[in-house]
């Protein structure tokens, strides 16, 4: 048997769904091998097949899914095993570790329980072995003071330390197979960092095989051994890891790792009307979220100083619970500032009625960060992108409208034809582009763009930059964009401003944050940015490692 | 020639027709199996009653009050025969004649109640859910406590309010609905107030309110198209339950007298003693037809419900055809196809 040298092979896979519109084929004939100890990256966009691909090893699969071929583990055929011995399989061959941290744990137990559920639902242990067993696993992915956390609830912990336990929970039962889908999409670049140094050294120490699904090439180059990418359901291209990034093969190999956003430190001047009318002027800004009965309110930015100027495009820079979103939504009276000042456009933000603020809303765009949601789904996207000018009695219909908004989706490249189509009919970037168009309809002279890249595969983020780069320059309006990419910023910022903990870390011209960053903050995030490199990469993670410590 | 040129890209989105997309025959074209069955069998039930209540005067042998031939009285309680083809009641009427008639009061019933219900429902769902605050908490409260009465308690009430007593066919009709209508008014407004709840933190009703959209436009054109499709589900599952208060209400004495219009409740009552004497016919025939037409109307329902949700619907086996092999080909004519990519 071939289970010495083999602890995943896929032979021949193929995976179709039936859906209401047809079968749908997501995966079609993939083979792929993985040895124990070694990390298997699978790239592609969303819809590639390769999360299909990689629940099939434990065959989690929804009901309406008709599988092909051969899945191998440990030398059995997962697709053709009873129901009985695949449960025993999962868990014990091979563990799974979800996307969303938060979600994949149970709120109402601890998290010992949730460990111990795992070894319950496979062998006999006692209370008393099942928690020891916990509080050892705990300690193993570390989480700090095991014996007493391990009667925490998960919401007593931070989305790093979820996704250790999720980890945790895996590993309870010596899986010698991690499946690991997206494990730190959902997370912020420094905890990022630290969950991938946890799976290298489960590698390392326990020769546990990883299948690794990510988008993320930087992610690709830190952890992975090998990696296979996917395109439209089939492996184009499988290769060691640094001859991938130094040799791509397959044409679409190679635009997948063009359309990587990289940090290259142009240098880019702010129109020189920025210094001379500041569109967003905010001093000593301070945003409460009231707490519930009993409970502190919960500050969510503090003594934020922010000028955007006219024509300037301002990166607002931070991780989750930063403050940034906040900061966005309280400019477009979204949220409601509690204290400081925030002049927008000439209006004081602190205690402004809607009606009066109304008027200027049409000096105002905003883009949403998930494309899906932001559009009426009974609407077509002429009559969405029509909208504003309706409301502010620039047309009365959208037939009205109709010229506007074709010559609108025409700048973000939409051709006509797309405005009779339905949200849901366009594809996550062409929606984003759509959302541009809307939020441009009114000439605005600010533009709030919301994380509007992070729901998109790299490549059609490489275009929806593009397009913002190419439109500010034609429309010359100014603009707060708010991303937790710093290659992104990179890429579109004039200045950048890093908040962390809804406080100023350091603000300054982009060349010179990213490039020669003065505050430890700021030097952390940038070195915690895995870049798409397997060898410089492995360069960056010691110095990472120097830095943290040196921060102790 | 520039519209020639963008034919290609136009007809590649074929949409379907009007009528294919109307609500219910959207979904028996997507059914299949047991669940098209059930689906077939409860919306032939439904027109069978629906048809039956309109052309009743052209159906039904006599009138609904009907005593006299022209050879003279029907008689009481005669037994299926020639004549009278279900038999005659203790009151001398006609027994197929007062079924067939009987489905025309319970389809008034049923459609005053649904539309009084509807709309007030929907209005004060929308309300309460968008503006929330104390109007939403009182309007809750309300709710939950006509939740807490017995429904046909409440109906007696409102029967005996409305009515004041006395019976027509519309006063009759109307006591039955309203009475049915309050009752049901919670039902909607927790629905719909559920789903605008939902829908209003929804992107793009920020996005809407960024542009600077009036709370009214807000409320018509954004949130409640979106919050409206469970309705149909409910308002099949409540028209069966109109029809069994109705009939409730007959039994119980409350109901429509005979002289007015047919009502199969009443019917029921009256033949209470007929039961242990032996008569079946006058108590079998309306309580068929109300046993049927709640079957069939919950059928639909319930099928309706399953068919909504993705996770219970049955679908067609593989049938390859060319456009469906195109189309798993295409990323977006994927996602067109309402797949999750």
């Amino acid at each position: 048997m071939a289970t010495h040298d083999t602890a995943v092979d896929i032979r021949g896979l193929r995976v179709s769904f039936d859906t209401d519109g047809g079968t749908v084929e997501a995966v079609r004939g993939v083979d792929l091998q993985v040895a124990p100890g070694e990390v298997l990256a699978i790239v592609g966009e969303s819809g590639s097949g390769k999360t299909v691909t990689s629940r099939s090893i434990l065959r989690l699969l929804p009901e309406t899914a008709t599988v092909k071929g051969a899945v191998l583990v440990g030398g059995e055929d997962v697709v053709r095993l009873d129901a009985a011995r695949l449960r025993q399989l999962r868990g014990t061959q091979a563990a799974m570790i979800f996307q969303e941290p938060s979600t994949a744990l149970n709120p109402v137990y601890t998290v010992g329980w949730q460990i111990a559920e795992g070894l319950r639902a496979h062998g006999k242990y006692t209370k008393k072995q099942a928690r020891e067993r916990a509080i050892d696993m705990l300690r193993k992915v570390g989480i700090p003071e095991p014996e007493r956390r391990v009667d925490d609830y998960p919401h007593q912990f931070s989305g790093g330390q979820k996704q250790r336990i999720v980890i945790a929970m895996a590993l309870a039962l010596d899986a010698s197979v991690l499946i690991a889908d997206e494990p730190t999409t959902a997370l912020d670049v420094t905890v990022q960092a630290e969950i991938l140094d946890l799976l290298r050294r489960l590698r390392d120490e326990y020769g546990t095989a990883i299948v690794l699904i990510t988008h993320n090439m930087g992610v690709v180059a830190d952890l992975a051994d090998r990696v296979a990418v996917m395109y439209l359901g089939e492996v184009v291209e499988t290769a060691p890891v640094r001859e991938l990034f130094a040799a791509p093969k397959h044409e679409y190999t190679k635009k997948l790792l063009a359309a990587v956003p990289r940090v290259e430190l142009v240098e880019r001047a702010a129109p020189e009307s920025a210094a001379a009318e500041a569109v967003v002027e905010a001093t000593g800004l301070e945003i409460e979220y009231p707490g519930r009965l009993g409970k502190k309110p919960f500050r969510a930015v503090h003594g934020v100083d922010l000028r955007i100027g006219l024509g300037e495009v301002v990166g607002l820079v931070g991780e989750s619970g930063s403050g940034k979103t906040t900061i966005g939504r309280a400019i477009a009276g979204l949220a409601p500032v509690t204290g400081g000042s925030l002049r927008v456009l000439g209006t004081e933000m602190r205690g402004v009625k809607e009606r009066e603020f109304r008027a200027k809303r049409r000096e105002l765009g905003f883009v949403f960060q998930d494309p899906a949601t932001s559009f009426n789904p009974l609407l077509t996207i002429a009559e969405c992108v029509a909208e504003p000018l309706i409301v502010h009695g620039l047309a009365s219909s959208a037939a009205d409208g109709r010229d506007r908004v074709d010559e609108l989706l025409d700048a973000v490249q939409l051709g006509g034809a797309y405005g009779d189509r339905y949200p849901h009919e366009l594809s996550g970037g062409q929606r984003q582009r759509a959302s541009l168009a809307r939020a441009l309809a009114l000439d605005p002279k600010l533009l709030i763009a919301d994380e509007p890249t992070s729901a998109l595969d790299v490549s059609v983020q490489a275009r929806v930059l593009e397009l913002f780069e190419e439109l500010q320059e034609r429309f010359g309006f100014a603009s707060l964009f708010i991303t937790h990419d710093l290659a992104v910023v990179d890429r579109v910022a004039h200045r950048v401003v890093v908040l962390h903990r809804g406080e100023i870390a350091e603000e300054g011209p982009t060349d010179r944050v990213l490039g020669a960053p003065q505050d430890p903050y700021t030097r952390r995030l940038l070195a915690s940015l895995p870049v798409p490199d397997p060898d410089e990469q492995a360069r960056r993670r010691e110095a990472l490692a120097a830095l943290q410590r040196e921060a102790g | 020639m520039s519209t020639e040129t963008r034919t290609p890209e136009k007809a590649a989105r074929v949409r379907p027709r009007w009528w294919n997309r109307l609500p219910v025959l959207q979904q028996l074209r997507q059914s299949v199996g047991l669940q098209r069955g059930m689906l077939v069998v409860g919306l032939v039930i439904t027109s069978v009653f629906v048809l039956v209540a309109i052309f009743a005067p052209f159906v039904a042998p006599y009138g609904y009050n009907q005593l006299r031939g022209p050879d003279g009285l029907f008689g009481a309680q005669q037994p299926p025969g020639p004549d009278h083809l279900l038999g005659t009641t203790v009151g001398g009427y006609d027994v197929l004649s007062r079924v067939i008639w009987g489905a025309q009061t319970a389809l008034l019933v049923i459609l005053v109640a649904i539309v009084l219900s509807v709309f007030i429902g929907i209005a004060l769902g929308l309300l309460s859910g968008y503006i929330g605050g104390w109007f939403d908490r009182v309007t809750i409260v309300i709710a939950d406590a006509i939740y807490a009465f017995p429904s046909l308690l409440l109906a007696i009430v409102a029967a005996i309010v409305i009515s004041g007593g006395q019976s027509s066919l519309w006063g009759g009709i109307l006591a039955a609905a309203i009475s049915i209508t309050v009752v049901f008014i919670p039902q909607y407004l927790r629905v719909v107030r559920a789903e605008v709840v939902r829908v209003k933190s929804e992107a793009f009703v920020e996005s809407a309110r960024v542009i600077g959209a009036s709370n009214r436009r807000i409320m018509f054109r954004h949130v409640l198209r979106n919050s409206t499709r469970t309705l149909p589900l409910v308002i099949t599952l409540n028209s069966s339950e109109a029809i069994l208060t109705l009939a409730g209400l007959g039994f119980l004495g409350f109901g429509i007298e005979p002289s007015a219009a047919a009502e199969w409740g009443y019917d029921l009552n009256k033949s209470l003693s007929d039961v242990t004497s032996g008569i079946w016919w006058t108590s079998i025939f309306p309580g068929l037809a109300i046993v049927l037409v709640v079957l069939g109307i919950t059928l639909v329902g319930e099928s309706l419900n399953d068919l909504a949700d993705p996770r219970l619907r049955a679908r067609r086996k593989p049938a390859k055809t060319p456009a469906q092999a195109v189309a798993a080909e295409k990323p977006v004519a994927r996602e067109e196809m309402g797949d999750v990519v």
